[in-house]
């Protein structure tokens, strides 16, 4: 049923009781066109695009757990395309495009806010990195601007200029169409979409191993749920990417890494942006909700804990004090920790593997969230078509043999 | 934090200590007629696994030195440390140990 006004009147007559379901809770077929491994917000928005603009509505999307319950609903939300390199601005720029009408697209309010987001410089290497990303994204047609530390406080005052902060603030980089959406929101959306077109969404579903024919080519998974055939699966498991993969006997340039997040309890609006300061370690937006939204690194050592360390929480949390000095009395609510998929570049892979009818989306690492619609939807065109979209062209596995490598880790300068 | 036992000076909190990836990666012994698939595996492929983890670290706030770790990423659990240099323990019969 669509969200309208007429509807909401219809079901506000009986008190909002018989809304329908948004998604079906299927059994799994023997059989399906393609699989999606992992329903996070990738995995369910490559089903949508599979399904809207490729045809393929005999599909499936096979979740562990439940639906966006992995990074997608851990993750501070932060959407940006300032990045340095063509092919990764070409990525995250397709993808912010997609976020202005997604709410409208898909009937559901995934609340996306371009609030800007604002990244501040506290040393003259900072300068001079944050203005070689300006021009190279203005060239690329790509808002964004260089502030002075006046301008900064400005956009958004509670942030503290002074001289005497231990790193103080020297500049920030705006970009005003970056801001946030609700993680939540863009996972349920795609999910009811797709669920409306035919996508099986099934959950609790896990996948064991992946069945091959003696050429190679995939020919289904084992699940807990029993065997699933399909000639095409595409995986989307984030930080357990390396583990879905060794099942096709497929070795990944990938690392997983915790890393925390957590939120204060919810005060009233006193922040209008998303600042990030790479240098000291420290992201910080206000939820619709009032809670503040603090992003930490990641540990130093690979992990599948989904906890994470104390320390790295309070190292972030030392910054966020000295940023912002008004909020050191509020108490933090929650924090919690997802395991992050890195590769050597930090750039992502969408790509074709060494296993026909195997495709894999993953190495998002700490900044996957803002991608979102652009790599489900350039993903989708790689299954549908069994070649990349030009978008995605260059985000491929065999970029660490040949060395084209999309070094977005030097560009962002910081110890990631 | 993980409090981890270095092999020369005994436990000590993780902040002495910096991480340095997958261990027992050998360099390729005759780079010039290394392919380029061998390169990538031997600068970028790792195993990666969720469960038992060979692993260096550097205790660069004591001794200093490169050491080896056996750590279970699910847990954390550090089974074993031993120098740099030493073969590759066998990690069944470490699960075996740990376990009683």
């Amino acid at each position: 049923m669509r969200f309208s006004f007429l509807n909401l009147a219809k079901q506000a007559l009986s008190a909002h009781r018989h809304w329908p379901e948004q998604w079906r809770f299927p059994e799994p077929k023997a059989e399906y066109d393609a699989i999606i491994i992992g329903a996070g917000g990738h995995g369910l928005g490559t089903a949508y695009y599979l399904a809207k603009e490729h045809g393929l509505t005999n599909i499936a999307v096979l979740e562990k757990g439940w639906l966006g319950g992995g990074n997608t609903g851990r993750n501070t939300t932060i959407i940006r395309s300032n990045y340095l390199w063509e092919e990764s601005q070409g990525l995250y720029e397709h993808s912010v495009k997609l976020w202005e009408n997604l709410s409208a697209e898909l009937n559901y309010n995934v609340m996306y806010s371009p609030r800007g987001v604002m990244m501040l410089a506290h040393t003259v290497h900072d300068i001079q990195v944050f203005k070689r990303h300006v021009h190279a994204n203005r060239l690329q047609g790509i808002d964004n601007e260089w502030l002075t530390p006046e301008q900064a406080k400005e956009f958004c005052p509670i942030l503290n200029i002074s001289p005497n902060m231990r790193y103080p603030i020297l500049g920030a980089a705006l970009q005003r169409r970056g801001g946030t959406a609700r993680h939540d929101a863009v996972a349920w959306g795609y999910a009811r979409a797709a669920s409306a077109m035919g996508v099986d969404i099934i959950q609790n579903c896990e996948v064991k191993g992946i069945r091959r024919d003696p050429q190679g080519a995939v020919t289904g998974v084992e699940t807990t749920k029993g065997f699933i055939g399909t000639k095409k699966i595409g995986v989307v498991a984030a930080g357990h990417t390396s583990v879905v993969m060794s099942m096709a006997d497929v070795r990944m340039p990938l690392e997983s890494y915790p890393l925390q997040a957590l939120v204060s309890e919810p005060i009233k609006p006193i922040m209008p942006c998303v600042v990030m300061s790479n240098t000291i370690h420290a992201y910080m937006s206000q939820s619709d909700k009032g809670e503040l939204v603090i992003g930490a690194g990641t540990d130093a050592y690979t992990s599948y804990s989904q906890t994470g360390g104390l320390h790295i929480t309070t190292h972030t949390l030392d910054a966020i004090c000295e940023l912002f000095p008004n909020v050191r009395r509020l108490r933090m609510l929650r924090n919690w920790g997802g395991i992050v998929d890195v590769t050597p570049d930090r750039s992502p892979i969408l790509s074709k593997t060494p296993v026909k009818g195997l495709y894999v989306n993953c190495g998002w690492g700490t900044g996957g969230f803002k991608a979102t619609p652009g790599s489900a939807n350039v993903f989708a065109h790689t299954i549908a078509k069994d070649e990349p979209h030009p978008i995605n062209a260059a985000f491929t596995i065999d970029r660490f043999k040949t060395g084209r490598l999309i070094d977005e880790a030097a560009a962002a300068a910081v110890a990631h | 934090m993980l409090l981890i036992p270095c092999p020369h000076c005994g436990n000590r909190p993780e902040l002495e200590f910096r991480y340095a990836g997958e261990a027992h990666i050998a360099r390729p012994a005759d780079p010039s007629s290394t392919s380029d698939q061998e390169w990538a595996e031997y600068l970028y492929f790792r195993s990666n696994p969720k469960g038992l983890h060979i692993e260096r670290w550097r205790h660069v706030s004591g001794c200093a030195r490169f050491f080896n770790c056996v750590r279970d990423t699910v847990s954390d659990r550090i089974l074993k440390t031993y120098p740099a240099g030493q073969p590759k323990p066998d990690l069944e019969a470490l699960v075996k140990e740990a376990g009683q």
